[in-house]
């Protein structure tokens, strides 16, 4: 008995992996508990590309913002811009014109399709499926081109300003889209026939990483990850924003929760992008681009606004004290969700599923790195879904109570006592 | 090429090195706080488009095997000693390649509290790479402006 607890404990080690990864292009740190080749346990560290963005927008002034919230992440880029847009205009009460709106919209899907294919190459490349990865990559390059004549960049575009877009589409562009589009098509057509038939493919994917739908709604995944696992969980339809209401999205979803389901989800997914590009390009609303006036100071109160980023859910929080610099600007980025059911999915997995199944999730550690501080220790506690519902509801009623949302006057009174741990996650 | 026999073997050997390391310099890449464009953009360099491999450049693992080190992003509070320590790891003559515009001066990023500021504030950099991000074709030249400065040395 003895010996065999000792052999026992003499086969269980950690293997290290990160933060120079060749794999990961991005610092994150894991430790992998592993027993033979099976992993027992998992652990993540973040925060190595954790910059203090969220207290940097308290020192620049509205506009500044953009350009900086923009930069969180450099692959979905657009959509961090167009939630901070969102949330401003709504503080300052106004709303971009139909046209501009639209263009968010296109912009944002031709993100999602060079977010998608991108991943598509990641993920083969972590398959050991080189060519796959250097035809995605090829072909990411026509939406590239697509973005860079639309916006004059690859990355980062700028589309959005405060009060609408900056880039109108011309007809010249429109065709160019077109074409661009068709060439893809084939091409998406292409790849979701490889990965659901070709055999060495599927023994990566198929049935690995397996995520039921009761799993997710606990996890609190998001995004195609949840999708995939037969949870409709997408901005988009649920609450639409931009245009999404005169240009809806139909959501993609797969039941099997599988690696596979998650190719398959995201790829499927590609084509209701192309689909809504074409109907924008055909039906784009006529006037103004921008606002003719957008204030630079914004009126005191909080607002929220959430976004579907190709990855999923992004949420930001922006609080105005009616002054030119935001008071307070809160992000949260949908791997920094997702991040929860890499470490659960492993667990009893084979050390070489590890990087398939980290890389299913897309994970972005850029956008990840929010600072969140969580307590251990003797105030640590969890929290359920109904006490933390409960406790915004309590929130909002009260302030509402109060006379609305004001600057300075908000008074965390109405609020049960909030365990330090979340009081410091919220203001790091 | 022409060796000179009358030169020490040392020279001869010196000069077999510079000539492989011109012809297939390897890469490692680390990103020390970035915003995932320029590595993105690095990425793309060595797909069929651009296809820096033609070169000869290699991307690979290990600061063990890199001659070459590309750094993306200012360094944050974090990074920085994980910077430190593989610029420490790789075997000498090494050289640094700094991409984007956060590399070289902090960018969007200047005055954030976690960061301390840019790649050669921690380590010796050789080339700088303007842009945010830079276009794949400036990578490109920025790896073959290091090659030109290798070979005059
Ligand atoms: S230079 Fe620009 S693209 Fe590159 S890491 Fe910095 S913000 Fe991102």
């Amino acid at each position: 008995m003895h010996t065999n607890e000792h052999t026992q404990k003499a086969e269980t080690f950690i293997v290290p992996i990160g933060p120079q990864h060749p794999a990961l292009r991005e610092p994150g740190h894991f430790e992998f508990t592993i027993e033979g080749e099976i992993v027992t346990a998992a652990s993540v560290r973040l925060g190595y590309a954790h910059r203090g963005i969220e207290k940097g927008t308290e020192s620049r002034n509205w506009v500044q913002n953009l350009y900086m919230l923009e930069r969180i992440c450099g692959i979905c880029s657009h959509i961090h811009a167009t939630a901070y847009c969102l949330g401003v205009e709504q503080l300052a009460g106004v709303e971009a014109p139909p046209r501009a709106q639209a263009i968010r919209e296109m912009v944002a899907e031709l993100e999602r399709t060079h977010s998608h294919l991108l991943w598509l190459g990641e993920a083969a490349h972590e398959a050991g499926f080189e060519t796959l990865f250097m035809y995605a990559w090829r072909d990411r390059e026509t939406v590239m081109d697509i973005l860079e004549a639309l916006t004059g960049n690859r990355v980062n575009y700028s589309a959005n300003l405060l009060g609408g877009v900056k880039y109108d589409v011309t007809g010249e562009q429109a065709s160019k889209i077109e074409q661009g589009l068709d060439y893809l098509e084939e091409r998406t057509r292409h790849y979701l026939d490889v990965v659901t038939s070709d055999p060495v493919f599927i023994q990566r994917t198929r049935g690995i990483g397996v995520m039921t739908a009761v799993q997710a709604d606990r996890l609190g995944v998001v995004g195609p990850t949840a999708r995939a696992s037969g949870v409709v969980r997408d901005v988009r339809v649920e609450a639409p924003y931009a245009a999404y209401t005169a240009f809806p999205i139909t959501p993609v979803l797969a039941q099997a929760g599988d690696l596979e389901a998650r190719f398959v989800v995201r790829l499927r997914e590609l084509f209701e992008s192309y689909g809504v590009i074409r109907r924008i390009l055909a039906n784009l609303p006529p006037g103004e681009l921008v606002l003719k006036r957008m204030p630079r100071r914004i009126k005191a109160g909080e607002a929220i606004s959430r976004v579907e980023a190709p990855r999923g859910e992004l949420f930001y929080f922006i609080r105005s004290n009616g002054s030119d610099t935001p008071d307070r600007v809160k992000v949260r980025t949908p791997t920094l969700c997702n991040m929860a059911s890499v470490l659960t999915l492993t667990v009893g997995r084979h050390l070489a599923d590890v990087p398939m199944i980290l890389v299913g999730i897309d994970p972005c550690f850029s956008c990840n790195d929010r600072g969140l501080v969580l307590k251990r220790g003797a105030d640590h506690e969890h929290w359920t879904w109904d006490r933390l519902r409960q406790i915004g509801l309590d929130y909002y009623a009260g302030e509402r109570g109060s006379g609305g949302v004001g600057g300075t006057s908000i008074s965390p009174a109405p609020l049960p006592p909030c365990p330090p741990a979340l009081l410091t996650g919220m203001h790091v | 090429m022409t060796l000179n026999l009358a030169q020490s073997w040392q020279d001869a050997l010196d000069k077999v090195r510079t000539w492989a390391r011109l012809n297939s310099p390897w890469l490692i890449h680390y990103n020390s706080g970035s915003c995932n464009g320029c590595d993105i953009e690095i990425l793309a360099t060595l797909t069929p488009r651009y296809d820096v491999e033609r070169l000869g450049v290699k991307l690979q693992g290990s600061p063990r095997h890199a001659d070459v080190l590309i750094c993306t992003g200012p360094v944050t509070r974090q990074s920085k000693d994980r910077l430190r320590r593989i610029y420490e790891q790789m075997p000498e003559p090494k050289f640094v390649i700094a991409v984007g515009s956060c590399a070289i001066s902090g960018g969007a990023f200047q005055g954030c509290y976690n960061v301390i500021g840019h790649i050669d504030e921690v380590i010796p950099v050789d080339v700088y790479v303007p842009g945010c991000p830079p276009r794949p074709e400036a990578i490109i030249d920025g790896v073959v402006k290091l090659l030109q400065k290798i070979g005059k040395q």
